[in-house]
Order: C-alpha cells, then structure tokens, then sequence
C-alpha cells in the first residue's frame, strides 16, 4: 500500500510539474486573452515618432483614434468625429466630436486637444514623419469645446483619409511627449507593458465610451522573426494569431492543420520593379516597354506560392477606381528583344538589381533577373540591409532596379514628386494629380484615377509585378480579425472567442 | 632556522610579486585593447553604410525633418565631438538613450544580459560536462571502436549547423512532444522555473559544435599527456586506470582545454544571434541584429565595446585558471 501510495505521489506531483512547467499555455488562457504573432517589432509606440508599419498596425485605432475611422472594408467612417461638413470649396473641414470622451489617463477630449495633436504635424519645426501629407493645412481651431475647423490652403481630396491614419492619432498635450513609451490615446485597449525584443501588452481600458462592445481582456504582441519560428509558434499553441504571416512557402503546412484558419486577403501593397528613369538606358521609354514585354507575373506570384495578384499599374485591384491595366505590354519575349533592338541594344546591356531585405524582394529577385535575360538584359543582384536600401537606392538614387512593395494606400502620388527615387517626370501626370487632389466630387475623382493609372502604364514607369496579399493565420475559434489590410492596423475591436 | 625563514619569506615575496607583474601586465595589456577598440568600432559605425535620421523618418520623410532629428541626436556634430561625447558617457556609465527604442541603453542590455548570459553559461557548461568526459574516453579507447564513435559524433557535431540543429529541437521537443516550450522567454521575475526550461533546448542547440570541438582538444591533449615519462612512473608504482586517467592525466590535459573553452565562450555570444533567432529570445545577440538593421547607433557601439569587455574578462579568468593549473607563466610571464 505504501509503495503504490508513494507512486500515486510523484504521478501527481510530476503532473502538476508538467502542466505548470511544460504545458503549453492552454491551461492558463481564459477566453478574453489574445496572444497575436509579429514578424516587425515597432521601435517606438508613437506613430509621429518614427514610420514604422508596426507603430501603427499595433496602436491604431487600439490605442490612438483619429477624427475619422477606416473600418475592414477601408471606408470611412466617424471616429472621435462623429460628423463632419465639407465646404463647397473642399477648403473648410468642420468636425462635430463625439462627448464623454476618456484618455487612458483620465484626461477628457475636447476640441483643444485636437486642435494641438493637428497643429504638431504641420508645425514647422515638426519631425513628424508623414508631415509631408499635412502641409496642406492652413489652420486649425477650436470653435467651442465640441468643434474643430481645419482650413486648408487648397483643396485636398485625401485629407479626411489622412486624418483618419494612424498618423493623426489624436494625442493629449500632457502625455504626448512621452507617447513611445508609454501610449496614451482614448482606444478600446491601453497600454500596460513592454519588453523590448520580446513582446507588448495591453489591457481592455475600462473607461472606453462602448467598453461592453469590448470582448478581450488583454492582448500581448508577440514579436516573432524568422518564419520558421512562427509556424513553430502557432504550432506549439504559443501564438494564437498571425494577421501578417510572412513566409507563403510555409502555408501550405498550416492549411493542413485543422486548428487554424488560414484567410488571403488583400493588402495596399504593390510589388513593383522600381526603375531609375532618370539614368541611361532607362530614361528610354522603349527599353522600359521592354522590359514590361519581358515579365512574366505567373511566374513571379508562383515564387510566391500563388499568393498574388497581378497589377499593371500603380493601384490595388480591390479599389472601386481601379481599371485592368495587365494587357498593356503583355508578357511577350519576342517584342521584348525587338523594342530593345530598337532602342539600340540589340544585344543588350547590363544593369544592376538592387535588393532589400525583405521576403517577396528576396523570392522575386532571381525570377525576375533570368526573366530580364531572356531579352539580353544581364542582372547583377545586390543584397542590401533596409538601412542600405534606404540611403544608396532611395535617397541617393545609386540604382538600376530594385524591387519594392509600396505599402502605403494612396501612394499614385509618388509619381507626381519631384526628386523621387524613380526620377519620374511627367508634365502630364503632374496635371492630371493635381485635379485628382482638387477633386470635390469623388465619382470624378475615381475617373481621374483611372487616367492616372494608364498614364503610369504606359510609361511603363516601373515594372508593375503583383499586388501583395495578407495572409492572415489564426485559430478558428477566433472571430472578427481583419481579412484585408486597407491600412496599417490590427483593430482588435471587433474581436473575439468564440463562446 | 631564521635563515630558512628568511629564505622561505624571500621566496614567497618573489613569487607574490611575479604574480603581481603577471596581473598587472595583463591587465595594463587589456585596457589598451579596449581603448583601441573604443576607435575602432566608432569607425566602424561611422562608415557603416545608412542614415539612422531616414530610417527612422522612413520614404515620406522631408528634409527639413530629417535634419531636425539629426541636430535632436547630435549627428551634426563633428565626429571628434561625438566620440568623446561617447567615452566620456562610457567613463561615468552613461550609455545614453537608444534611437529606436527611446529606452536607455544600459537598461536594454541589462534586460538582454539577463537571457544572454545564462544561456552562454548553460551552453558552455553543458558543453564541458560532456566533452571532457567524452575526450578522456576516447583518448582511453584510442583507436578502438569507442573512440571511432566519439570522432564520427565530433564529426557530426561540427558539420552540422547549430540553428538547424535548434529547429530540429524544436520540432522535436517543442512541437511533437511538447516536453519544452517552443521558444520565447517569460522572464525572470515573471517565472524563473520555465525561464531556465527555455534556456534548455536553446543552450544544447548552441552547444553542440563546442561539444564536438573541446571533445577533440580534450582526446588530443589527454594523449599527449598518455605518453608522459610520469604516467609510466604512475602505472609502474601500481596506481589504479582511473586513478592514472584522472588524477595524472587530466589536470595537466585540461590547460589546453581552459584556453580553448574561453575563446569558444565568445563564438557562444555570437552564435546566441542566431539560436536567439530560432528561439525567440530576447537576448543581447537580437538586440544587435536589430540595432543594426534599425542604424541604432548608440546600441550597436555599447554593445560591441560591452563584448570587448567581456571577451577581455573571460581571456583574463583563463590566464587566472592557467596560472593555477600551471604555476610555470607566473614567473617567467
């Protein structure tokens, strides 16, 4: 009886061992708790600090709301505004705010605050990153507690869109210094701790004006790099989610396994060969023509698994402005090595292909350098860290080729800036943009847009390759996550386990 | 009887002096390393191709704000007048404040220390508990099928890549069995039983190679030892294998083995940049891949010289070890 008494004991004790030491984290996790896998740790917590997706995929709108709301779909709709009014002119901006509203620090929302977190990004000696988009700004002021007018000098068709980012999250004068650090805004979720290099974590903040619509009660973002440790993750039940999962070639593996759901979506990212039109030969419209004849897109998505879809211009498929531009140089080797003939390369040249560190630059990079040597052009590839790129390809223009994802929703207006890493220059683009950021009616502004986008096609400005797509991995209990990525933000609101 | 005093007396100041010589040389020896590194690695960040001001601001960044964060961080200062702002922060502790992060920098690394250490010191002690066992045992099997098995698993041991062998952990311990976590690290304070269990798959995944090399180091250098006039004397007067295999042998084999071992603890901080990777641990080997790649100054210089630092110390424990297992260096050193 002893020695079995005995054995009873160590089963028992080396069972509470295992479920306390070894066990993975199922135990301890009630329903409102969420343990979200991210491949990009943010450096700081402030997105008017630093221009990192990841500022803003974690804090916006969980942390820092803005006037407007971009929801799922990347419509606009109220946020700490609940209305607003346009002048006829596209010139007067007035916002009605919501009341009641709570910092999560106890400090109210009026129209003083808005009035200081707006004047900060277009202040002059402001190092806000996305300054650039609010210098259109005139003035701003606090008409009474519950209003803010904002003047702009111009017409500017993207600025309810820009204020509704995560750049213009509004802040409170009195924590906004030490917002990377200590976030402190008036979302569903504060700000309760972080280790750097491992994780972040917030907490449900009890005085948010809708807290019952809330249903998680903590929240940890955990940063996890190499793609291989992410499935592991998932796998070993350490991570319950992955909005941005970041290796396509390990999905495969994942749809496998019936604990988890694996959703494509769509994201604001196209994939294009950035070419440097300013230097020779590719300053000649016909070897870019060219060099548009010799992609092959099957091919390229295929190096990503399949996870793609193909653009010819500059703009996401999923936009209701958006026109099919994949037929304007079809993939044709024959008419490619003829156009470069008859540029005067008849046996082509040689270029370099720049390359940043990043997953799909990486997959793309040797399928597009043999696709370009098809048609006589030899492709040196160079492997740059980010900083790298940065300075050598972005800033100073040292550069061929490249390829790079322009993440930013919007962005057709980077072919209208002068002194941009492409040294595109075209009068007639530069019109026809300025009309689109005039536009007062948006069904207008939509036809602009299509015209812009042929304009930039037929310029075969860059190599315009495939829009990128969001692969979201996360358990099937989990409802309500982002199929779509319309903006850099993981909204947690609307999530939740399933009962 | 004074005279004898008097000799021993002597003979002990002399000896206490020469090691005081050795100490001092050695450590006089370690502080011009360390200020020339100072110069070195600020060179180096110098050159390192990257504007920390774009990486931070990103592509839509002015430069009217690009030049605003950079006089915000003194990167317009002359270089004489960032390096001495460095060492004179070195000097009183004052490592400053990291770019990226906004955190003080002493605070990162402590916080990285905390995971980096244990996990080198894990690895490494791992790493001595089976090689020199196994070295002995082959070196006493020498050239019988023990000692085949010992070379074919050394063999193994460095061909293959440890992040590898640490995913094949994983999948294996983590995944299947579920015996260890997959990876990540609570903390400390948090839960210091399943922060040690984290080290665990990650100290035997970067340990392995060091296995495979201190095993080899420990067999060659017993051998050499093997063929001593004094191990025969042993053997002749009738002492025991093991006796002979351990008290004999082993103390002088393992000099060899001490120095090797403390260069092999830097190549264990090194490869901790990967195994961290693989594990997802927070340790100061992540911290500097990812103060490179965000151009985080102030981190990536600290650090460096903080590895300098450490590199320094280790060397100086192993003349230390040596001097005790060898008293021979400490006269003639």
């Amino acid at each position: 009886m002893t020695v079995l008494h005995r054995r009873h004991l160590l089963g028992a004790a080396g069972a509470v061992a295992t479920v306390g030491f070894f066990g993975p984290d199922v135990w301890a996790q009630a329903k409102d708790r969420l343990v979200i896998g991210m491949s990009l740790e943010p450096p700081v917590l402030d997105p008017n600090k630093n221009a990192a997706a990841s500022i803003r995929e974690l804090t916006c709108p969980n942390v820092f709301e803005s006037l407007g709301r971009i929801d799922r779909t990347g419509a606009i709709g109220p946020g700490l505004a609940e209305s607003w009014t346009i002048s006829p002119d596209g010139k007067e901006y007035v916002f009605k705010l919501r009341t009641g509203v709570k910092f999560h620090d106890g400090e109210s929302l009026n129209a003083s605050v808005v009035k200081f977190t707006l004047d900060r990004l277009f202040a002059a000696d402001s190092a806000v990153p996305a300054k650039s988009l609010y210098t259109g700004i005139d003035k701003v002021e606090a008409v009474d507690p519950a209003t803010v007018k904002v003047t702009l000098k111009s017409p500017d068709s993207y600025l309810l869109y820009n204020l509704s980012i995560g750049d213009a999250g509004i802040m409170h004068p009195k924590s906004a210094a030490t917002n990377d650090k200590q976030p402190i805004g008036t979302g569903p979720f504060m700000f309760k701790e972080r280790k750097e290099g491992d994780s972040i974590s917030f907490a449900k903040f009890p005085g948010y004006r809708d807290a019952a619509s809330i249903k998680l009660g903590s929240v940890i973002f955990k940063v996890v790099k190499d793609p291989s440790a992410q499935v592991n993750a998932l796998l070993a039940g350490d991570v319950d989610a992955f909005p941005g999962f970041q290796a396509p070639e390990l999905v495969a593996r994942l749809k496998k396994d019936s604990r988890f759901a694996v959703v494509v979506g769509t994201t604001e990212g196209e994939v294009v060969m950035a070419t440097n039109n300013g230097k020779k030969p590719f300053n000649d419209l016909k070897v870019r023509q060219a060099m548009a004849h010799a992609i092959n897109r099957a091919e390229l998505i295929d190096a990503e698994s399949g996870f793609g879809t193909p653009i010819g211009s500059h703009f996401p498929p999923h936009n209701k402005a958006y026109v099919d531009l994949t037929g304007t140089y079809p993939f044709d080797i024959a008419k490619g090595k003829a156009l470069l003939a008859e540029a005067g390369y008849p046996n082509g040249f040689e270029a370099s292909l720049k390359l940043p560190p990043v997953g799909y630059a990486q997959r793309a990079g040797e399928v597009l350098a043999n696709q370009l040597g098809k048609i006589g052009i030899k492709v040196a590839i160079t492997q740059l860290q980010w900083p790298q790129w940065l300075s050598e390809v972005f800033k100073e223009r040292n550069y061929d080729l490249s390829i790079v994802a322009h993440t930013e929703a919007n962005d057709l207006d980077r072919y209208a800036r002068d002194g941009y890493y492409w040294a595109y220059d075209s009068a007639e683009f530069k019109a026809k943009w300025r009309e689109v950021v005039a536009a007062t009616d948006f069904a207008k502004r939509d036809e602009l847009l299509k015209d812009c986008q042929r304009i930039v096609a037929h310029d075969a400005v860059n190599g315009f390759l495939y829009q990128l797509a969001k692969i979201g991995v996360w358990k099937k209990e989990l409802v309500g996550m982002w199929e779509n990525a319309p903006t850099p933000s993981t909204d947690l609101s609307g999530v939740s386990w399933k009962a | 009887m004074g005279e004898c005093a008097d000799a021993v007396d002597r003979s002990l100041r002399r000896f206490l002096e020469g090691v005081i010589d050795f100490l001092s040389r050695r450590l006089a020896a370690a502080l011009v390393t360390l200020f020339l590194a100072t110069i070195v690695v600020f060179a180096v960040v110098e050159v390192l191709p990257g504007d920390p001001a774009l990486v931070m601001l990103g592509t839509d960044a002015r430069p009217d704000t690009l030049a605003a964060l950079r006089a915000q961080y003194g990167f317009d200062q002359p270089l004489a007048v960032q390096y001495f702002r460095w060492i004179g922060g070195l000097l009183t502790f004052d490592l400053g404040a990291s770019h990226a992060y906004g955190t003080p920098v002493a605070k990162l690394i402590g916080d990285r220390l905390a995971v980096t250490l244990p996990l080198a010191g894990l690895a490494l002690g791992w790493a001595l508990l089976v090689a020199i066992p196994l070295g002995v045992f082959a070196a006493w099997k020498q050239g019988r099928i023990g000692d085949w098995g010992v070379m074919g698993f050394t063999q193994i041991g460095i061909s293959i890549p440890n992040f590898w062998f640490g995913i094949v952990l994983v999948l294996l311990f983590a995944v299947s069995w579920q015996i260890f976590p997959a990876g990540g690290f609570p903390g400390w304070a948090e839960d210091a039983p399943r922060s040690l269990l984290s080290l665990v798959l990650p100290a035997i995944a970067l340990s392995l190679s060091e296995i495979a090399i201190l095993t080899r180091v420990t067999r060659s250098s017993m051998l050499d030892t093997l063929r001593e006039d004094y191990i025969r004397t042993a053997r002749a007067k009738g002492a025991s294998e093991s006796t002979v295999l351990f008290r004999h042998a082993l103390r002088n084999a393992l000099l060899p083995v001490t120095t090797v071992a403390g260069l092999i603890a830097g190549f264990l901080v090194a490869g901790a940049v990967i195994i961290e990777s693989v594990f997802r641990l927070p340790g100061v080997g992540q911290l500097v891949y990812d103060s490179i790649n965000n151009r985080d100054l102030a981190v990536i210089k600290n650090v460096v010289i903080l590895f300098t630092v450490l590199v320094l110390a280790v060397n100086l424990l192993v003349d230390f070890a040596q001097a005790l297992l060898d008293p021979r260096p400490r006269v003639t050193g």
